[in-house]
């Protein structure tokens, strides 16, 4: 099939940007969307003319690395898809498409389809961790785990950080990346006792950086290619409200010897 | 060269613990006057990054990625090993150690082994602490699969998701450090030199890949995680990123690239469809555990495999390995996949495939059970082919998936150059010729929560670290090699896309030294491959500078090392007469066409020096010795 892509190029950070137009004849159906782009680029480069920057690594939706716009659609709005698992016979002859970096304050372009994702990794070093240095714990089997507990957790530990949720969402809000950090480790026992502290150390760094406030729209749940319900979002803010409401400021004292 | 593996004489059960003692520690209100050097930021890496920070180190932490979140182990999916016996059924810590050194086929370090397997129920408890949900039964303990290989279940695993889970364990860990200032983090920062002063590793040059700016960190020691080569085949398993850049040009500073043939092909992964793939994806051989592999017993059998009768139907492993049946080690299933395929049995369009069938345990265990083990690879399955494999039998064909060579180091971690650790996939230890399942990342948490802030504080207290400008002589020469590499790659402006090179590269190493091997094929394939190489940097066309983000030149740098690698495999497989685990020579087999070793002769490490370029690289040769697993034939059957 032969498609009509209008990819959005930008050279750098200062660039202004713009739509350019690209013909694609030959796409199979087989083919994943980046490997779609892989043919575009090395024709790109046959010609002499800069390929499209777009971030990508596994290739098998698991890492987070790439996604783009499809259409309006964070990762082509296919259900639990990545654009790196997203295949093309989902598209037909004929078919124009447009892809567009994720637009977000937060998320500034570095060249054309990538951009800079560091506020995630800012907001996870602020509390997204339970503190357990290396060689302290005990046997794994001392902790017994609900399998239901376990079960939640795991759903909401599947979150691969890729920014989709912040890219659908009408306010760039990153509500449901930080709320599946703050539900995982909040459904285990051993995340029990940061659970205050983590909570408003992630929404305080979550404020600190440029994302908007979530209303609660839901486009974030539909654009996740890991499928992390909004319920992650109600039980972190049942969480940071009761923390910050028990909030005590911390006792300084000194050692005696 | 000598290699002295430095691994503790005694009994073996007690040799960490003794050697743990001997080695020097570093003061508290020292350590801080300590630079770490951390390259890579996978389970390895980020696990030792975190450590060495909560010990007081500071470290300069980098990855290629735009997060240390991203790393491929992140893409594991079967589970980690660690003999809990948490099911009484006879696993122990000298039982994974034998099980470990035997599916290396003996070619890998006992007490390296030994170690692994002991820190192993370790490596457990750290990630429950952490958080990482595991899988747990109804009674809230954690639950278990047998594995590859694997006559016990002592597999932990968190879905088909293990390796994210565990990533995102090291990760958070990992970023409390950077939170806490004691770990610097350089994210799309690339290692494209090593800088080695008076004998020592003093530093690496990087260039930031988001404005092209090359620059120099120094620190006491430098410390390598960054994963292996298998995409010197192109069609990997691996990430598109990753890469061998960072070992490879530490080799040419005097590290030793050790058993470089020593490559695996995992045998559960999608077939290939088309000249456009551009990496290959792997369904977790935990599959094998309920799905069955067969092929068509009549040769070009193209009909619907629901319409092909039972009896026509060849169960090929369960045929020939009655014992272990579809469970055998990942080299002697890939290599029957093979086998099935080259005598005209293959199914599918192309005919290389094999199917794994569910049927029967969809039968006996319903479809409820078989999603909740599998759920998740079987929508995978499904998005990537348009297949049902609840209704259809998968189609599988094995693909490079790790790579068991490496930098050579000892029992340290460190390599030929002091002051240059190799953590992980990275170095060559622990697995000898042939990975078993799930151990890849048991070997990564083990090397960077457990061995190297041990280690690594023993060099420290033990050397003296003069701190140098970036006018130092080797500094300069580091950055001023990484620069003419650039400006030559730019400067080429040929005809051919990176990316045609790269496939060309992998279908010569695929053809003659992958699954299996002969000395003539060898031969042709080193060859074949210093022309390619010689035509690439001729005709290679990268556009765009230095200066901006560029991807293609990334890649270039990273072909030019494969293009360099890829020959060094030939040389070693040539050299290696003999078959043990992924290294099959066709020469060196069984009447019924298993793997055949030479224990006499080719009992040891191969480690590789370089010489220069345009130079053979060196031969040198550690031997191993077999204190405890007693050298034999492997047999599965």
């Amino acid at each position: 099939m032969k498609l009509t892509l209008h990819v959005w190029r930008q050279k750098n950070g200062q660039d202004r940007g713009r739509m350019v137009r690209y013909e694609v004849p030959g796409v199979n159906e087989h083919m994943s969307f980046l490997e779609m782009l892989d043919v575009l680029n090395e024709s790109l480069i046959d010609k002499g003319e800069d390929p499209v920057a777009f971030d990508h690594d596994c290739r098998e939706g698991i890492c987070g690395m790439c996604g783009f716009m499809i259409n309006g659609q964070a990762h082509g709005g296919f259900k639990g898809t990545t654009v790196c698992q997203l295949h093309m016979r989902h598209f037909k002859d004929g078919d124009e498409l447009y892809i567009e970096p994720w637009r977000a304050a937060a998320f500034p372009v570095v060249k054309d389809l990538v951009v800079n994702r560091s506020s995630f990794d800012r907001i996870i070093a602020a509390g997204g961790f339970i503190s357990v240095p290396t060689g302290s714990p005990p046997d794994g089997n001392a902790i017994l785990v609900q399998k239901q507990d376990a079960d939640l957790a795991m759903d909401a530990a599947a979150c691969i950080g890729c920014g989709a949720c912040v890219a659908a969402c009408p306010n760039a809000a990153s509500a449901l990346f930080v709320s599946a950090k703050i539900s995982h480790l909040a459904h285990l026992p051993q995340g029990q006792a940061e659970r205050d502290r983590r909570a408003l150390a992630m929404v305080r760094q979550m404020n600190r950086e440029d994302f908007a406030n979530c209303t609660n729209i839901g486009e974030c749940e539909a654009a996740c290619p890991k499928q992390i319900k909004l319920e992650v979002i109600a039980q972190a803010n049942a969480d940071y409200i009761k923390a910050a409401f028990t909030e005590r400021p911390e006792t300084v004292s000194g050692g005696v010897g | 060269m000598e290699l002295i593996s430095n691994a503790p004489a005694g009994p073996i059960e007690k040799s960490w613990e003794a050697h743990k003692f001997g080695l020097k520690l570093v003061n508290p209100a020292n350590k801080r006057k300590h630079t770490i050097i951390m390259v890579g930021t996978g389970l390895a890496g980020g696990s030792a990054a975190a450590s060495l920070g909560e010990l007081g180190y500071n470290v300069d932490c980098f990855c290629f990625q735009d997060s240390p979140r991203r790393a491929h182990s992140i893409a594991a999916q079967g589970g980690i090993n660690a003999a809990k016996n948490y099911h009484n059924d006879g696993d122990s810590v000298y039982r994974l150690f034998y099980d470990t050194v035997k599916g290396g086929d003996f070619r890998s370090r006992e007490a390296n082994v030994y170690r692994l397997a002991q820190v192993s129920v370790n490596i457990i408890d750290q990630c429950v602490a952490q958080g990482v949900p595991f899988a747990r039964e109804y009674g809230g303990l954690l639950d278990n699969r047998s594995f590859g290989g694997a006559q016990v279940s002592r597999t932990f695993y968190a879905r088909g998701q293990t390796g994210q889970q565990l990533l995102l364990g090291a990760y958070q860990a990992l970023e409390r450090q950077v939170g806490l200032g004691s770990v610097k983090m350089h994210p799309r920062t690339e290692m494209l030199d090593l800088i080695v002063i008076d004998g020592r590793a003093r530093g690496i040059v990087t260039r930031n890949l988001n404005d092209g700016k090359v620059s120099v960190h120094f620190g006491d020691a430098v410390v390598l995680a960054t994963g292996g080569y298998g995409n010197v085949y192109y069609l990997s398993t691996n990430a598109k990123g990753s890469n061998a850049t960072a070992i490879w040009r530490a080799y040419k500073r005097g590290a030793l690239f050790a058993n470089p043939c020593y490559t695996q092909i995992h045998p559960t992964c999608i077939p290939v469809s088309g000249d456009y793939q551009s990496k290959l994806t792997l369904m977790s051989e935990s599959l094998r555990n309920d799905g069955r592999i067969w092929v068509p017993k009549k040769p070009g059998d193209k009909r619907n495999p629901a319409s092909i009768p039972e009896d026509e139907r060849d169960y090929y492993l369960e045929r020939r390995y009655p014992a272990f049946g579809n469970l055998v080690p990942r080299d002697i299933a890939s290599r029957a996949a093979k086998a099935e395929c080259d005598s005209g049995h293959g199914i599918g369009e192309t005919g290389w495939g094999v199917y794994l069938d569910f049927s029967d345990a969809l039968k006996r265990l319903g479809a409820s059970k078989i999603a909740e083990r599998y759920g998740n690879l079987f929508e995978m399955y499904e998005r990537i082919t348009g297949e049902d494999p609840y209704k259809v039998p998968m189609r599988i064909y094995p693909a490079i998936h790790y790579t068991m060579g490496g930098l050579w180091v000892d029992y340290n971690l460190m390599s030929t150059v002091p002051g240059l650790f190799v953590l992980g996939e990275a170095n060559f230890s622990d697995h000898g010729a042939n990975r078993l399942g799930a151990s890849a990342l048991m070997q990564g948490l083990a090397d960077g929560y457990f061995v190297i802030p041990y280690t690594l504080g023993n060099y420290l207290a033990n050397t003296k670290h003069e701190k140098y400008s970036e006018d130092a002589p080797a500094a300069r020469e580091a950055v001023a090699n990484v620069n003419a590499i650039t400006k030559k790659l730019l400067n080429a402006s040929g005809k051919r896309t990176v990316d045609s090179y790269h496939r060309e590269l992998g279908k010569i190493v695929w053809e003659y030294c992958g699954m299996s091997r002969n000395a003539a094929g060898l031969k042709k394939a080193a060859g074949m491959i210093a022309g390619l190489r010689e035509d690439y940097w001729r005709n290679v066309r990268v556009l765009g500078s230095n200066e901006e983000f560029n991807q293609s030149l990334e890649k270039a740098g990273r072909v030019a090392d494969f293009l360099e690698l890829g020959e060094l495999m030939c040389m070693d497989a040539f050299d290696r007469n003999e078959s043990c685990g992924g290294h099959f020579r066709e020469e060196y087999q069984t009447p019924d066409g298993e793997a055949l070793r030479d224990d006499a002769n080719y009992s040891y490490v191969a480690g590789w020096e370089f010489k220069g370029a345009g130079q053979p690289a060196a031969l040198n040769k550690e031997p191993l010795i077999f204190n405890y697993v007693k050298p034999s034939q492997r047999s599965y059957k």
